[in-house]
């Protein structure tokens, strides 16, 4: 009974890893159509960002969903402006810029920070369950990636800036005849996505030893999770992490961890072979 | 001014005169000896490459500014393989087709050696491989300076179990070191009455332990042995600490601390946590407070803690090296080795280091540690401990052209 209710938390705990890795892909790549290979590197950012401002003393919950965030939303926003703006609907060139933006990110992280390992302590202990010690920190990402969620639901479906930004989207000479900016609206979705990314990392980093090459460890998975998700962003997002979270974490507990990534990209290649458009091009047609 | 043919010819003849006086007095001069390194001072691997580096080149200035080998000076040649396996060939190959060096003390992780040391055997260079790991190497060029399983887990494995119980669960980096020094745990716990309930491996940039901190629990053993390896693995223990296991299973590492990931780790991360290494910069033995104060003035007082066992026996492998080429009269491979051979013995900061001409092993002392407020505290010592895991499988003296890693029959 307690094993049954820890190997829940782990698939849990590994969907809502998957949940928070994807977010930002999902927005800035099951959006806005930007292939952002630079995506591990924002969330690499983020973690520099937290470990940084930790060391500087704040708090570490408002370095990790605060600070993190915004220090990469803006750097999103620079990139957005510098590079990206130019590019939208050129999917290949897009690649490449973002390609290069993420080499540019790992060797500037290198510079400043050094080729080396650093790492923080997770802020949250363990507790108990029946006969089972469990790590606090993974109860936490859980809460955070089902907030993360509804948050951007709640946005994207109740607010006036998020009917303008799904608008755009669909069709940007249509918005720009209502009165809407398309260049600001795609600026902001941009930020957002990054910042999405920065939190990601912000959270993440406790969990692992900080490298600036961190970034390329999920940025395969994060692309795997929103292209088998599909077209909607937060269904196809949350049906991603789903079937991938539980795949990989029950072969994971009854192999080995190089069983259950194998077992992911399997999983990922039978699904994207019967179904091409991802899981909401056949199910939950046309929700967001 | 335009510049023809002719001046440009002038200009080379006029500085080719000046430089030929400096060219005739270099090539007379004794030309330095030249010592290679490769190892991996950037990347996931840097906790124990940058103090290996630093433990070079002091041993390095402390010969020189002793007046040198041979009334020649030492040339460092070094190079950064980042953590990257791939590199390690290729700087071989620089060092010894283009540098052409005299000796070369590399490598960290034992794919790293594999990587280099055929190429070294085959340029007929001299290889020190000053670290410990699983083993079962046989290879007459290759001197390994580093302790084996049966010097240090032999006496680690019958000390937890006393104080622990029988059942282990062993977690392990999946390449050679960790594949088979997984084996030499289950053996010792074998042979001393105890059993394995379950081995399990990580490829090098596995961060997430999860799963694997709820399998422990499940399977309930008396005490985790591990042999992780590197910055990635490091999460294991936090995010043990993390689960509050600490307090209820203990833990053993056959790594832990050789990289000074006891600085890494907070107090209640891996405080009681058992290793048994050749170093502990904790030894209070003269050689020990010379070397550490040497290091103090030369890289900065801050940087003592660092030194961890690697840093010592790349030291040692170095001095070792320096006193077989002084009894040698001549850095010539076959003659270095010839005085290696004759069983020669250097006194270090860690103590008595002994080759071991049938293997090319050394024998070492080992000490059994434990963590506690960052540092490694000495618990028991044991001394004079021969390489006899690699002495049941290499015969270097019978046969003097082997040339393999045995996987020791266990």
């Amino acid at each position: 009974m307690d094993l049954a209710a820890v190997v829940i938390l782990d698939i849990l705990y590994s969907i809502a890893v998957l949940v928070l890795i994807s977010a930002g892909l999902a927005v800035v790549f099951g959006m806005m159509r930007v292939i952002n290979l630079a995506h591990g590197e924002f969330m690499m950012l983020g973690g520099y960002t937290t470990i940084v401002s930790v060391n500087a003393g704040i708090n570490i919950y408002i370095a990790m969903l605060i600070v993190a965030p915004l220090v990469v939303g803006l750097i999103g926003l620079v990139v957005e402006r510098v590079v990206i703006r130019f590019l939208y609907g050129r999917l290949v060139d897009t690649m490449l810029a973002t390609w290069g933006l993420s080499l540019f990110f790992i060797g500037a992280a290198s510079m400043v920070f050094g080729n080396t390992t650093t790492g923080i302590s997770t802020p949250v202990s363990g507790f108990t369950l029946g006969a089972y010690q469990i790590n606090g920190y993974n109860f936490f990402i859980i809460v955070v990636a089902i907030a993360l969620v509804i948050a951007t639901y709640a946005v994207l479906r109740g607010t006036r800036l998020g009917l303008v930004a799904r608008g755009t989207m669909q069709r940007p000479d249509m918005a720009s005849a209502l009165g809407y900016s398309a260049d600001r609206v795609y600026m902001t979705t941009f930020f957002a996505g990054s910042a999405l990314a920065g939190l990601a990392g912000g959270v993440m980093a406790p969990l692992v030893g900080l490298v600036p090459t961190w970034g390329s460890a999920y940025i395969a998975k994060a692309f795997i999770t929103v292209i088998s998700g599909g077209a909607s962003v937060i269904v196809g997002l949350l049906s991603g992490s789903v079937l991938f979270g539980l795949v990989s974490q029950v072969f994971t507990i009854l192999f080995t961890p190089v069983v259950g990534e194998v077992a992911l990209l399997i999983a990922a290649v039978i699904l994207l072979r019967l179904l091409p458009e991802g899981i909401t091009g056949r199910f939950f047609r046309g929700r967001l | 001014m335009t510049i023809s043919r002719r001046t440009v010819l002038k200009g080379a003849a006029a500085a080719a005169a000046l430089a030929s006086p400096a060219f005739i007095r270099n090539a007379f001069a004794e030309d330095p000896i030249k010592l290679g390194t490769v190892f991996d001072i950037s990347g996931i691997f840097d906790a124990y490459g940058k103090p290996i580096d630093m433990a070079i080149r002091l041993a390095i200035k402390q010969i020189n500014d002793a007046g040198g080998l041979l009334g020649r000076q030492i040339e460092h040649i070094g190079y950064d393989t980042q953590s990257d396996m791939a590199l390690y060939t290729q700087y071989a190959q620089q060092l010894t087709r283009q540098d052409k060096v005299d000796v070369v003390h590399g490598g960290i992780l034992s794919a790293s050696r594999e990587a280099i040391r055929p190429t070294l055997r085959k340029a007929n260079t001299l290889y020190f491989y000053n670290i410990q790991y699983e083993g079962g190497v046989c290879d007459a060029n290759c001197f390994v300076t580093g302790v084996t399983p049966a010097q240090t887990t032999e006496v680690q494995i019958p000390y937890t179990m006393e104080k622990w119980g029988k059942k282990v669960y062993i977690l392990a980096a999946d390449y050679n070191y960790g594949q088979l020094m997984a084996r030499w745990i289950q053996k010792y716990f074998k042979d001393n009455g105890g059993e394995t309930v379950a081995v399990e491996f990580f490829p090098l940039d596995v961060a997430d332990f999860g799963s694997t901190i709820t399998k422990i629990q499940t399977a309930a053993p008396d005490m985790v042995y591990s042999a992780l390896v590197g910055g990635a693995h490091l999460s294991f223990y936090r995010q043990w600490a993390a689960a509050g296991m600490k307090s209820r299973i203990p833990l053993a590492s056959t790594t832990l601390g050789v990289g000074s990931e006891h600085l890494v780790l907070t107090p209640e991360e891996g405080d009681g946590i058992v290793v048994c290494y050749n170093y502990s910069p904790e030894l209070d033995t003269p050689a020990n407070k010379a070397f550490t104060t040497a290091w103090g003035e030369m890289h900065g007082a801050n940087t003592v803690p660092n030194i961890h066992e690697l840093a010592v026996s790349n030291y040692q492998g170095v001095m070792l090296w320096a006193e077989a080429v002084k009894a040698a009269g001549s850095v010539e491979n076959a003659k270095v080795r010839a005085a290696l051979d004759s069983g020669l013995a250097y006194e270090g900061p860690a103590g008595m280091v002994t080759i071991d001409p049938k293997t090319h092993h050394a024998t070492l002392d080992v000490h059994l540690m434990e963590m506690k407020g960052q540092k490694l505290n000495v618990i028991k010592s044991f001394g004079a401990r021969q390489p006899i895991d690699t002495q049941l499988v290499c015969n270097l003296v019978a046969n003097p052209d082997d040339n393999q890693q045995y996987e020791i029959k266990i």
